[in-house]
C-alpha cells in the first residue's frame, strides 16, 4: 500500500509539471488554433534561466528561491512574446502548415543555440529551495515536492482567477470561440495574443524550475520528452481545454510514474504517442473538450 | 505504342547504367554526394505526392525510410548468403539479390503506409501532422527494441550493394511514378482532395481511397529509399530516422513548393548539398538550417519556385 | 425490360435533428424523372440541410431518402453522387487552385476505367481514354461560354463565370439529378436571365431532374415546374408557381404573422 501511495504521490508531483506546460499549449491552441512546438523549449529556458539566476543567490532560501522563480517566469513570459510577434503573427493569415513548420524552426533554433551557448553537456540543477525531507509514516516527500504542490495549486488558482474573471482573460475566452467577433466587439486581438502566450510562457518557465528543482541536471534538449507528455496530456484533456490540461497533465504523470517502475520503461515513448493516436482517434475532443463539426 | 513518359523513363534508367559504368572516373566524395542527391530524390518526391499534391500532412516520412532500411537489410544479411549460395556470387545474381531486398522493404513499408494513413482519414492539419510524427517515432522505438536487428546500437554489416545506377533508375521510376499518376483523370483526384474535400466527395471521388493511395505509394517509395540508405552506409541505427530526417524531407518538399514536382527535386539537390556547403560552419550548422527554416516560412511560404499566384491560392482566410 | 420508374428522389417522413434543434421535421417530398422542382422558404426554414440529407452529408434522423428505388440512408457522398445526384453549393466550392479544364476534368473521373495502375502503365486504352475525356471537357466548357479560361486557375474567375463552372463541373458526372444551391445569389439582373435559360437548357439536352434552391422569386416563379415551400422545417405548401403565389400560408411565411 505504501509503495502505491509513494508512486501516486510522485506521479502528482510529476503530474504537476506536466499540467503547468499542458496549460500553454492548450491556451495557445484555444486563441489560435495552433500547436505551438517551441513551447517545450521555453520550459527548458525557464529551468535555464533558473540556473544562471541561482548565481545572484548563492545560499538556498525560501525568498532567494520565489526570486529566481519570478524571475524565470519573467524571461519566459517574454520570450513567449517576442517569438509570437516575430514568427508567428505574420503568418496568421497562412495555412497552419506553415505555421506548424515556422514553430518548429524556432524550436529547433532554441535547442541549437542553447546547445551553442549553454554546451551540450547537462548542467547540474540549482539548488533553489532548502533541501529537506519529509516522513509522513513511510511516505517519503522533499521540500522540493512540496514546493511543486504549492507553486502549482498557488499558479492554478490564478490562471483560474484571471480566465473567469479578468478583462483580458474573458477576452480570452471570447477569442477561443470566434476571433472575428471579438474583435468587432472592440478587443484588440493582438494584445489578447501576445497576453496568451506570454502566460502560458510564464506557466511554462515555472514548470522548467519545478522540474529542475527534482531532477539532478538540466540540458538544452530537456524540453523534447516532457513537452510531447505534456502535449498527450493536453489533448487528453481536450486541446483548448484549460482545466483539461490540467487533469490531463495530473493523469500523464500517474500513468508515468507507475509505468516506471515496471517493465516498459524503453517503450515510454512508443507508449505516450500510441496513447496520443488512440485518444485522436476515438475522442479527438478529449475528456472534457467540445467537438467541432465542419459546415457544408 | 510506347509513349513519352515511358520512354523518358526509359533513357533515365540507361543514363543512371552510363553513369554508373563511368563511376570509376568519378572523385568518391563527389560519388557519395551524387548518392545521397538521388536518395532524397526519391524521398522529397515521394513525400510530395502525400504532402503536396493529395495534402495530407505527414511528418513521418522517415519511418518508412526506416522500415525499408531494416527489412531489406535484413533480407541481404540474413537470407543472402542462402541466396547467393544457390545462384552463385556473380554480379548477376547481387543485383536480383538487392533488387528482391529493395522490393521487400518498399512493400512493407507501404503496408506501414496502410496503418500511418488510417488516422488520416479523420483527421486534419496540424492533428495529423501530429499522429503521423507519433508514428514515425513508434517505428523508431520499435527498431530500436529489435536485438537481433541491432537495436540501439543500430544494425552493421549491410553488404555495399548500392550504386549509381540503382540510385538513379529508382529516383527516375519514383518521379515517372508520381508524376504519371497525378497527371490522369483519376489523378487529378488527389489534387482535388487536397484543393476542397467536401466538393471532391461531391464529385464522386472517395477520399479515403486517394489518401489511401496516396500513402502507400509515398510509404513504397520511401521504403525503396531507405534499402538504398542502408546498402549505401552499410549501417543503419534507429537515431538517423527519427523526427529530424522527416522534418529534413518536409523542409525539401516546402523549399520546392508543394505539389511541384521539378521545384522539389530541386530543393532535394540544395539541401543535399547544403550540409556539405556548410561544413566550415559544422558548428553553426543546425542554428543557420533552424533559422533559415523561419525565414523560408516567413519570406516564401509556397517555396522557391512556385510563382506568387499559386502562394495565393494555397492562403486561407480565417 | 420494365418501364422506368417515374418517380426519381423520395423522400419519406424525413426528420432531421441535430441535438436539441428540429432543422427538417417529418419531410415527405418527390422529384421525378426530368422535372425542374423549387424548394424555397425563408432563411433558416431548413432547405440547405435537406440538400445535405439527400447528398450524404447528415443522416437523416428519422425517415428515409431513396433514389430510384434504393435507399441511400447511410450512405457516403461520394457513392450518392455514384447514384447519379450531383450538387452546387450555396458557397461556391471550387478546387481553387486548379485549373477550370481540370476542374471539369476531374469530375469526369467516374466515367473513366482507367485507375492508379492504367495511369502508371500508360497504355494504348489509357491514352485513348485520356483524349476522350479532354474533348468532352473542352466541348463543355464551350457549351458554359468557359472556353477561353481553359488553363486559367479557377479562383480567378469571375463570380458569375464561377457558379456556371461549379454548375459545368457538377454536370460532368453525367448526373440524373441534380441540385442546385442558390446559383443566383450575387448575380444580376442579366446573370440571372442568362442562368435562368441556362438551367432550362441544360434540363431539356441533358435531360436531367432539377431541384433548386433558391431566393429570388423571378427565378424561381420563372422556370420551375413545381415548388415545394419550407418553413421552419415544415413544407407548408406544394404546387405550381401560380398556387404557391397565392397560397396564404406561404405569404405568411415570408413576410412573418402579424397577430
Amino acid at each position: 500500500m505504501n509503495e502505491f501511495l509513494q508512486q501516486l504521490l510522485n506521479g502528482l508531483s510529476l503530474g504537476a509539471i506536466y499540467a503547468l506546460i499542458a496549460l500553454g499549449y492548450t491556451m495557445v491552441y484555444g486563441v489560435l488554433r495552433f500547436i505551438n512546438f517551441a513551447h517545450s523549449d521555453v520550459f527548458m529556458v525557464g529551468a535555464f534561466a533558473g540556473y544562471y539566476l541561482s548565481r545572484y543567490f548563492p545560499k538556498a532560501s525560501l525568498p532567494g528561491g520565489f526570486a529566481v522563480l519570478i524571475g524565470a517566469m519573467l524571461i519566459c513570459a517574454l520570450l513567449g512574446i517576442v517569438i509570437e510577434r516575430l514568427a508567428y503573427r505574420p503568418l496568421r493569415s497562412h495555412s497552419k502548415l506553415n505555421v506548424l513548420i515556422t514553430a518548429i524552426g524556432v524550436s529547433l533554433f532554441l535547442e541549437n543555440t542553447g546547445q551553442f551557448i549553454f554546451g551540450a553537456a547537462p548542467k547540474p540543477s540549482p539548488v533553489l529551495f532548502p533541501f529537506k525531507l519529509f516522513n509522513f509514516g513511510g511516505l517519503v516527500l522533499s521540500s522540493n515536492q512540496i514546493a511543486v504542490f504549492v507553486v502549482t495549486i498557488v499558479l492554478l488558482i490564478s490562471l483560474h482567477f484571471i480566465v473567469m474573471r479578468t478583462k483580458i482573460g474573458t477576452a480570452m475566452r471570447a477569442l477561443s470561440f470566434n476571433p472575428v467577433a471579438a474583435s468587432l466587439v472592440g478587443i484588440n486581438n493582438d494584445i489578447v495574443i501576445s497576453f496568451t502566450f506570454g502566460l502560458g510562457s510564464a506557466l511554462a518557465g515555472a514548470g522548467g524550475i519545478l522540474y529542475s528543482m527534482n531532477y539532478p541536471a538540466i540540458d538544452p534538449l530537456m524540453g523534447i520528452l516532457p513537452g510531447l507528455k505534456a502535449f498527450v496530456a493536453a489533448v487528453l484533456g481536450g486541446i483548448g481545454n484549460i482545466p483539461g490540461a490540467a487533469l490531463g497533465g495530473v493523469l500523464i504523470g500517474v500513468i508515468e510514474s507507475f509505468s516506471n517502475g515496471s517493465h516498459w520503461s524503453t517503450w515510454t515513448d512508443a507508449i505516450a504517442f500510441t496513447l496520443l493516436i488512440l485518444i485522436l482517434l476515438f475522442r479527438p475532443s478529449g475528456l472534457l473538450g467540445k467537438l467541432e463539426v465542419e459546415k457544408v | 505504342m510506347f509513349g513519352r513518359a515511358k520512354t523518358l523513363l526509359l533513357g533515365a534508367i540507361v543514363a543512371s547504367f552510363v553513369l554508373q559504368l563511368l563511376s570509376g572516373y568519378i572523385n568518391p566524395y563527389y560519388l557519395d554526394v551524387l548518392t545521397g542527391i538521388g536518395i532524397n530524390i526519391i524521398l522529397a518526391v515521394s513525400l510530395n505526392l502525400i504532402n503536396g499534391y493529395t495534402g495530407q500532412f505527414s511528418l513521418g516520412h522517415a519511418g518508412f525510410m526506416a522500415v525499408g532500411a531494416y527489412t531489406s537489410a535484413a533480407v541481404s544479411i540474413f537470407l543472402g548468403p542462402h541466396f547467393l549460395s544457390a545462384l552463385g556470387n556473380g554480379n548477376a545474381a547481387i543485383s536480383v539479390l538487392f533488387l528482391l531486398a529493395l522490393l521487400t522493404g518498399g512493400i512493407v513499408a507501404a503496408i506501414a503506409g496502410i496503418f500511418v494513413g488510417a488516422p488520416s482519414l479523420r483527421l486534419k492539419g496540424d492533428y495529423l501532422a501530429i499522429v503521423t510524427l507519433g508514428f514515425g517515432e513508434i517505428i523508431r522505438v520499435i527498431f530500436r527494441n529489435i536485438p537481433s536487428l541491432g537495436g540501439a546500437l543500430g544494425l552493421n554489416g549491410i553488404p555495399d550493394y548500392t550504386n549509381l545506377f540503382w540510385v538513379f533508375s529508382f529516383a527516375a521510376l519514383t518521379i515517372y511514378a508520381v508524376t504519371a499518376m497525378v497527371n490522369s483523370t483519376f489523378g487529378r483526384g488527389f489534387l482535388a482532395v487536397h484543393d476542397n474535400e467536401v466538393a471532391a466527395e461531391a464529385m464522386g471521388l472517395n477520399p479515403t481511397k486517394y489518401k489511401m493511395v496516396a500513402f502507400v505509394v509515398g510509404a513504397f517509395f520511401a521504403g525503396i529509399a531507405g534499402g538504398l540508405y542502408g546498402h549505401f552506409k552499410m549501417s543503419i541505427d534507429p537515431k538517423g530516422f527519427g523526427f529530424l530526417k522527416s522534418i529534413e524531407i518536409v523542409v525539401m518538399v516546402i523549399l520546392g513548393g508543394m505539389g511541384n514536382t521539378v521545384g522539389v527535386i530541386i530543393a532535394a539537390i540544395v539541401l543535399t548539398l547544403l550540409p556539405e556547403v556548410l561544413r566550415p560552419v559544422e558548428d553553426y550548422r543546425m542554428i543557420i538550417y533552424s533559422l533559415l527554416l523561419i525565414i523560408l516560412m516567413l519570406v516564401r511560404p509556397q517555396g522557391l519556385f512556385t510563382p506568387r499566384k499559386r502562394a495565393l491560392a494555397e492562403r486561407k482566410t480565417t | 425490360m420494365s418501364e422506368p420508374q417515374r418517380t426519381l428522389l423520395q423522400l419519406t417522413n424525413c426528420t432531421i435533428r441535430f441535438g436539441g434543434l428540429t432543422a427538417v421535421s417529418a419531410l415527405n417530398f418527390e422529384i421525378d424523372r426530368e422535372e425542374l422542382v423549387g424548394l424555397i422558404g425563408p432563411n433558416g426554414a431548413g432547405k440547405t440541410t435537406v440538400f445535405n440529407v439527400i447528398t450524404g452529408v447528415y443522416c437523416p434522423t428519422e425517415g428515409d431518402v431513396s433514389f430510384s428505388g434504393e435507399s441511400l440512408v447511410g450512405r457516403k457522398p461520394h457513392q450518392i453522387t455514384a447514384h447519379g445526384i450531383a450538387r452546387t453549393f450555396q458557397n461556391i466550392r471550387l478546387f481553387g487552385s486548379m485549373s477550370v479544364a481540370d476542374n471539369v476534368r476531374v469530375a469526369f473521373h467516374r466515367h473513366v476505367a482507367s485507375g492508379v495502375l492504367s495511369g502508371l502503365w500508360r497504355g494504348r486504352a489509357f491514352h485513348n481514354e485520356e483524349k476522350r475525356v479532354a474533348s468532352e471537357v473542352t466541348e463543355m466548357l464551350e457549351i458554359f461560354h468557359l472556353g477561353k479560361f481553359h488553363d486559367t486557375p479557377a479562383q480567378s474567375l469571375s463570380y458569375g463565370d464561377q457558379r456556371r463552372l461549379e454548375i459545368a463541373r457538377a454536370l460532368a458526372t453525367k448526373p440524373k439529378l441534380l441540385l442546385l444551391d442558390e446559383p443566383a445569389a450575387g448575380m444580376n439582373a442579366s446573370e440571372k436571365i442568362e442562368l435562368m435559360r441556362l438551367i432550362q437548357f441544360i434540363k431539356d439536352k441533358y435531360k436531367i431532374a432539377v431541384l433548386l434552391v433558391e431566393h429570388d422569386m423571378k427565378v424561381v416563379m420563372g422556370i420551375c415546374e413545381r415548388i415545394a415551400v419550407l418553413d421552419y422545417g415544415e413544407k407548408i405548401a406544394e404546387g405550381s408557381p401560380a398556387d404557391v403565389r397565392k397560397n396564404p400560408k406561404v405569404i405568411a411565411a415570408y413576410l412573418g404573422n402579424e397577430n
